[in-house]
């Protein structure tokens, strides 16, 4: 129940009216309100004094393309850019998927494993480290296929997150509780079932958020360094592309495109942690009043 | 209410600690020489400070810990998975199951279905008198209820011994008493076995009907009193002369054992 319709319930049956609850109540519902409204009204403001700057600075359209001509030429080139953000989205969401099913088998391998850990992590640390624009050009020598080059490079680069969130999550099973496990004689995939995945549930979705951006980071990326080779491949080859042209009309419009993208793979992420937890983890829980 | 009461000494021997003796790396003795000889329907506590090795003595006894020298004997054989439950100082619940799914844990652990022992984990949230939050998750319940929980748990396989460390510690004084009373009340009516670790005098005497006292450094029995009152003991035996009376047997064997180096 909201704090307002709380307020407004005591308030009706009880003659008493409390200044700071009433004050509490009003700065809520102000805040609820301007929580939407303000980022709007900032982006409204900021196309307009684009807009404005462009037509009275009579700004050439090769060095900074208006507001509306960003528009008329996302929708004529359309059937371009849109076969483009297809690729894209699939390079991000495979490489985001493969770098899922990868991070958490290697952390369940660590975890179930010191001899695997000790062995494997400095060089998982090392393959993070290392500057994925750095590798991008050996895996296009090294591999036929640009997408499949393109897609490892932003797996390299979103797997990471997930192998180490996982990893301290899995361990972060409450002591006394793992205890009581093998007080009952639990099995190791009993232990794994029934506590360490769910201990480590929070943590993994904390590095899904951020693998989540990474995968479109590097596939990105990736599409600088290989689709350069004139494959032709999703949004950031039509942007490179685009700005060899000077056609910086479609160089914004893919931009955008990008940005959004990668607004969407944040909101989704939110939501399935927010799906995930909200029964019982504190991340996930309003607290009222 | 429940089976029939036998006196200390005629009830049947249930474990045996025989010169029983733990030291932890650093050459720290936690527990030097220990006997305890624990009978089926003792209400055991442990009392004794910080660092007397009462909890060690829980952890050997469940298992988690082995002991340096001297034996752990069960009458009947070894201990199996279901001839234990176990409440610690913290509920230790998991914050992602309901309460219902907390209190199957064991059953879980043992292979069972939940439909195959629905009936006994309504039961023991009945005798906890939990059974309207079987749906709720634990973040949803107050420090005493998410205790009781843990109880429930504990007792829902019909263990033959029931370890408690310091169960009540961390709660406000008004719960601490009422979990007291419904311990016993629990005790009375499913007949269990417990040993209780505290450092409270006053529980102790109002739970147990032997209090084996314990100092520290290294960690050691020094005492065991009975507390000879027949139970069921209600509130009105917390005002009793003789409540007071074995408090201050009590208390003064603690003084004795935490003087010694004081």
């Amino acid at each position: 129940m909201s704090v307002v319709e709380e307020v407004a319930a005591t308030t009706g049956s009880a003659p008493l009216v409390d200044e700071e609850e009433l004050a509490r109540a009003r700065r809520a519902r102000i805040h609820r309100i301007a929580k939407w409204t303000l980022p709007s009204l900032v982006m409204v403001i900021s196309i307009l004094a684009w807009h404005l700057y462009v037509t009275l600075g009579e700004v050439p359209h090769y060095i900074l393309p208006g507001p509306v001509r960003v528009a008329s030429q996302m929708v004529e080139d359309w059937a371009l850019l849109w076969p483009a953000l297809l690729v894209t989205s699939r390079l991000t969401l495979l490489a985001l998927a493969m770098a899922i099913i990868g991070g958490v088998a290697l952390a369940v391998a660590f975890t179930q494993s010191k001899w695997a850990e000790m062995s494997f992590f400095p060089y998982a640390v090392i393959l993070q480290v290392t500057p994925v624009i750095a590798i991008a050009p050996l895996l296009q020598i090294y591999v036929e296929s640009a997408f499949v080059a393109a897609l490892l490079c932003a797996w390299i680069v979103a797997f990471f997150p997930i192998l180490s969130n996982t990893t301290i999550g899995l361990k972060s099973a409450d002591h006394n509780l793992s205890d009581l496990f093998t007080i009952y004689g639990a099995t190791r995939w009993q232990r794994l079932r029934y506590l360490a995945a769910p201990s480590a549930l929070p943590f993994f979705l904390g590095g899904l958020k951020i693998a989540g951006g990474l995968a479109l980071i590097g596939a990105v990326v990736a599409e600088f360094v290989i689709g350069r080779a004139g494959t032709g491949l999703g949004l950031a080859s039509t942007l490179l592309e685009a700005s060899y042209r000077f056609n910086f009309g479609r160089l914004y419009a893919a931009l955008i495109l990008i940005s959004a993208m990668g607004v969407v793979i944040f909101a989704l992420m939110s939501l399935i942690s927010h799906l995930s937890l909200r029964k019982w983890h504190e991340s996930a829980i309003r607290r009222e009043g | 209410m429940g089976k029939p009461q036998l006196k200390v000494a005629e009830r049947p021997p249930l474990l045996h600690m025989d010169h029983v003796e733990k030291t932890f790396a650093g050459d720290v003795v936690a527990l030097r020489d220990m006997h305890l000889a624990v009978n089926e329907g003792d209400f055991i506590s442990l009392l004794g400070p910080s660092g007397c090795g009462k909890s060690t003595a829980l952890r050997l006894i469940s298992g988690l810990l082995h002991p340096t020298a001297g034996r752990i004997s069960w009458v009947g054989g070894q201990q199996g998975t279901d001839d234990l439950g176990v409440v610690f100082q913290e509920p230790t619940l998991m914050p992602w199951a309901t309460v219902a799914n907390n209190v199957f844990l064991p059953f879980r652990l043992q292979g069972k279905s939940y439909a195959s022992v629905k009936d006994d984990i309504l039961e023991a949230l009945k005798l906890v008198g939990l059974e309207k939050f079987q749906n709720a998750y634990p973040r949803e319940l107050s420090g005493g209820m998410k205790m009781r929980v843990s109880i429930a748990r504990a007792m829902v396989t019909k263990p033959r011994l029931i370890l408690m460390d310091e169960p009540f510690a961390a709660l406000d004084e008004i719960t601490r008493f009422k979990l007291n009373n419904d311990l016993l009340e629990l005790k009375a009516k499913i007949g269990c076995t417990v040993i209780f670790v505290t450092h409270s005098v006053f529980e102790s005497v109002f739970l147990s009907d032997r209090i084996v006292v314990m100092a520290a450094r290294p960690g050691r029995v020094i005492r065991e009193l009975t507390v000879d009152v027949p139970y069921p003991r209600h509130e009105e035996f917390r005002t009793s002369a003789e409540y007071a009376a074995y408090c201050r047997e009590a208390s003064e064997a603690l003084q004795a054992a935490i003087g010694e180096h004081a």
